[in-house]
C-alpha cells in the first residue's frame, strides 16, 4: 500500500532521475507548478457543478444535467460560454485597475495551494512559515475585491466592496486566534509540521480543538464571502456587490477565485485541525466495534439489516489494518466533505444581517478565542485528564457566558395599541 | 438552546437532499422515517406534464366522418366575436355570388387563425351556435416563421369528432347530447325531412 500511498511522490523522483543534476531543481518547480495550474481550474470547475448538483437537490430540483452524463459537462459549457462573451467596462470606470483587480483575486488563491499538504511528503513548498503565509497571502484578496468595486464606478460595486472589506478584516482576527492555539501546541508554523504533529490525534477531538475548528471553519466562510455571510454580494440588496459591473471572462475569473479560496479554507481546516492527510487516529476497530454495536442495537431496523450492518462493521475494522487508504485520498475526502458542509449551509441558511454579523466577529469569536487560547494552554501544561477537562469547563464556561451576554436584549414585552381615533 | 433551529433547519435539507436519491429514500424508509417523492421537476421534452382535461390551447375546426363534412356553416360569428380578431372567413360561393352547400349547409372556402395573436379565450367555441369550433391542447406549435408557419388555413385546423372526443371526453359528451337533442328537435315537430330519420 506504501506504493499506492507514495504514487505521485514516486513519480516525480523517477522523473526528476532520468534528467541532469542541474536542471533537476527547476524541473521540480516547474511540475509542482503546472500541477497546481491544471489543478486549480479542475477543483474549481467541478466545486460549480457539485455546488450547483447539491444545492438543487436540496431544493427539490436536478441540477445541471443537460450538458453531458448527469451534467458533467456543464462547466466546460459554461467556462466557454463566459470566454465568448462580451467584455462590459462601464463607462466612467478606471479601465486598468478593473482588469488587474480580478486577476488580482485570483492569484493569491492559486498560491494558497503551495502550501497544502495534499499527502504524505506531498506538499509543493514546505515553508517553514506556512501558516504565516496562509493568512498573509489569503489576505491580499480584499484589497482586489476592494480594487474591483472602487474600479467599477458604481453604488453597488463600492459599497459590497466596503462590505467585503470590513467583513475580511473583521473575521481575520478571529481566525488567526483560533490558530494560535495550534501553533502554541505544535509549536511550528510549518502545514506539514502541524499535520505531523496530528498522528496521535487530530486537534479536532480536544476541547480548544473543537472550538478552534468551528472558529476556523465559520472565520473562512465569512472571509471568502459565502452564504450565509455572503453580505457583499447580497443580492437582495446590492446586485451581485462588488462584481456587479463585470462580465465575461473577468466575472469567471471572481468566481473562480470565490471557489478557489473556499476550496482552500476546507483545505486547511483539515490541515490544522482534521488530521490533514492521516486517517483517523483512533484504531479503526474500536470505533467499528462501536457501530457495530449501535447497528446491531438499533430497535427501529429489521433484523437482516442490522446483522449485515454487524459484518460490515467488523469487516471494516478488520480491513483497517492494513490501512488500504492512501494519504492524499484522505486529505481530499476530508476536504470535499467540508465543502459538502459549506454548500449545506448554503442550502439552508439566510443571510445574517450586517451588525448581527460583525457582532458575531467582534463580540463572539474574538473573546472566545482569547479563552481558547488559555484553555490551550491549560490543556498542554497539566496531564491527560485534568487538562483536557479544565479546558473543557473554562470553554463552557466561557462559550456560556458569551452567549448570555450577547443575547439580543428582549422587546418590550406588551405592545399597547392606540387606536387612531 | 443557542444554534438548535440551526440544526433542525441543516436535517430538513439534509433530509430533502436524500429524498432525491432512489438509495436516500430506501435508507429513510429503513430509518422509518416519513419519505416523500422527492424531485418535482417534470424533465419536459422527455417526460411530458400529464395536463387536466380542461387544458386549453389553440381552437380547431370539428368535422363528423369525413374532413369535407364540417359543421362550420361560414356565419363569421366567431370572426365578429373574437377579440384580438385572429380569425379570417371567407364563405364559399359560386360565380353567381350565391353560397354553395355541401351536405345541406354552407362551408368556408377558408378559414384563417392567426395563432400568433390568438389568446386562448375560448369565446369563439363559446358563440358558435354549431359547435364547430373546439379548442385544442396541442401546445407544441413552435416555428421559425410567423406567416408561413403560425397561421393555420382550413386544412390544418381540421380535425374529426373522434380526436375532440379522445382529448377531451366529458366537453365531447356534453357537445354531443346538445348535437343529438338539436337534430331531434328539427326532425320531430316538421317530419318532412326524409334525410334526418329519428330513429337508426
Amino acid at each position: 500500500m506504501n506504493s499506492l500511498d507514495q504514487l505521485f511522490v514516486n513519480a516525480n523522483a523517477f522523473l526528476l532521475g532520468l534528467l541532469p543534476v542541474w536542471a533537476r531543481p527547476w524541473i521540480s518547480i516547474l511540475v509542482r507548478l503546472s500541477v497546481i495550474a491544471v489543478l486549480a481550474p479542475a477543483i474549481m470547475m467541478y466545486l460549480t457543478w457539485i455546488e450547483r448538483k447539491i444545492i438543487a437537490r436540496m431544493q427539490n430540483r436536478f441540477g445541471p444535467d443537460r450538458v453531458g452524463v448527469y451534467g458533467l459537462a456543464q462547466p466546460l459549457a459554461d467556462g466557454l460560454k463566459m470566454l465568448i462573451k462580451e467584455d462590459i467596462v462601464p463607462r466612467g470606470a478606471d479601465r486598468l485597475l478593473h482588469l488587474a483587480a480580478p486577476i488580482l483575486s485570483v492569484v493569491p488563491a492559486i498560491l494558497l495551494f503551495a502550501v497544502l499538504p495534499f499527502g504524505r511528503n506531498m506538499i509543493p513548498a514546505d515553508l517553514n512559515v506556512g501558516l504565516l503565509y496562509f493568512f498573509a497571502v489569503s489576505s491580499v484578496g480584499s484589497y482586489a475585491i476592494f480594487m474591483g468595486g472602487w474600479a467599477s464606478r458604481s453604488k453597488f460595486s463600492i459599497l459590497g466592496a466596503m462590505r467585503s472589506v470590513a467583513q475580511i478584516i473583521s473575521y481575520e482576527v478571529p481566525g488567526v486566534l483560533s490558530v494560535v492555539a495550534v501553533i502554541m501546541v505544535t509549536g511550528t508554523l510549518s502545514t506539514a509540521g502541524i499535520v505531523e504533529a496530528q498522528a496521535e490525534r487530530w486537534f479536532l477531538f480536544t476541547p480548544w480543538g473543537f472550538v478552534g475548528c468551528l472558529m476556523f471553519f465559520l472565520s473562512g466562510v465569512a472571509e471568502v464571502n459565502r452564504t450565509p455571510f455572503d453580505m457583499p454580494e447580497a443580492e437582495s440588496e446590492l446586485v451581485a456587490g462588488f462584481h456587479t459591473e463585470y462580465s465575461g471572462m473577468k466575472f469567471a475569473l471572481w468566481y473562480m477565485a470565490e471557489f478557489l479560496e473556499s476550496f482552500a479554507v476546507c483545505a486547511f481546516t483539515v490541515t490544522f485541525f482534521l488530521g490533514g492527510w492521516h486517517a483517523p487516529a483512533v484504531p479503526f476497530w474500536t470505533l467499528a466495534l462501536l457501530l457495530a454495536i449501535i447497528v446491531g442495537a438499533g430497535t427501529r431496523l429489521a433484523i437482516p439489516v442490522r446483522g449485515a450492518g454487524v459484518l460490515a462493521m467488523l469487516g471494516a475494522g478488520a480491513l483497517w489494518g492494513a490501512q488500504p487508504i492512501p494519504s492524499w485520498i484522505w486529505f481530499f475526502a476530508k476536504t470535499y466533505a467540508l465543502i459538502f458542509v459549506l454548500v449545506w449551509l448554503r442550502g439552508t441558511l439566510p443571510r445574517l444581517r450586517i451588525d448581527q454579523l460583525m457582532g458575531l466577529a467582534w463580540k463572539f469569536f474574538l473573546p472566545l478565542g482569547l479563552v481558547n487560547i488559555l484553555a490551550a494552554g491549560l490543556w498542554t501544561q497539566f496531564p491527560f485528564p485534568l487538562g483536557t477537562a479544565a479546558a473543557a469547563l473554562l470553554l463552557i464556561i466561557a462559550g456560556w457566558l458569551l452567549v448570555r451576554a450577547n443575547a439580543p436584549q428582549s422587546l418590550q414585552p406588551q405592545r399597547v395599541y392606540v387606536f387612531a381615533d | 438552546m443557542i444554534g438548535a433551529g440551526v440544526l433542525r433547519g441543516m436535517g430538513v435539507t439534509f433530509k430533502t437532499l436524500l429524498e432525491t436519491y432512489p438509495w436516500g429514500r430506501a435508507i429513510l424508509r429503513t430509518l422509518q422515517i416519513p419519505v416523500t417523492d422527492g424531485i418535482f421537476t417534470i424533465p419536459y421534452p422527455e417526460t411530458k406534464q400529464q395536463h387536466p382535461e380542461r387544458f386549453r390551447y389553440f381552437p380547431f375546426l370539428v368535422y363528423d366522418g369525413t374532413p369535407d363534412n364540417l359543421r362550420c356553416v361560414a356565419c363569421k360569428i366567431c370572426e365578429q366575436e373574437c377579440p384580438p380578431q385572429s380569425i379570417h372567413i371567407v364563405m364559399e360561393k359560386d360565380e353567381q355570388g350565391r353560397p354553395v352547400k355541401a351536405h345541406g349547409r354552407t362551408l368556408p372556402k377558408q378559414f384563417d387563425v392567426d395563432m400568433s395573436i390568438c389568446m386562448s379565450c375560448r369565446i369563439c367555441v363559446d358563440v358558435c351556435p354549431f359547435d364547430a369550433i373546439e379548442m385544442d391542447n396541442e401546445y407544441e406549435l413552435s416555428a421559425s416563421d410567423r406567416y408561413e408557419h403560425m397561421i393555420f388555413d382550413k386544412h390544418k385546423l381540421l380535425k374529426s369528432a373522434e380526436y375532440f372526443q379522445k382529448i377531451k371526453p366529458t366537453e365531447a359528451a356534453t357537445v354531443d347530447q346538445r348535437l343529438a337533442a338539436k337534430k331531434a328537435k328539427t326532425a320531430s315537430p316538421t317530419g318532412d325531412k326524409p334525410s334526418q330519420p329519428s330513429g337508426p
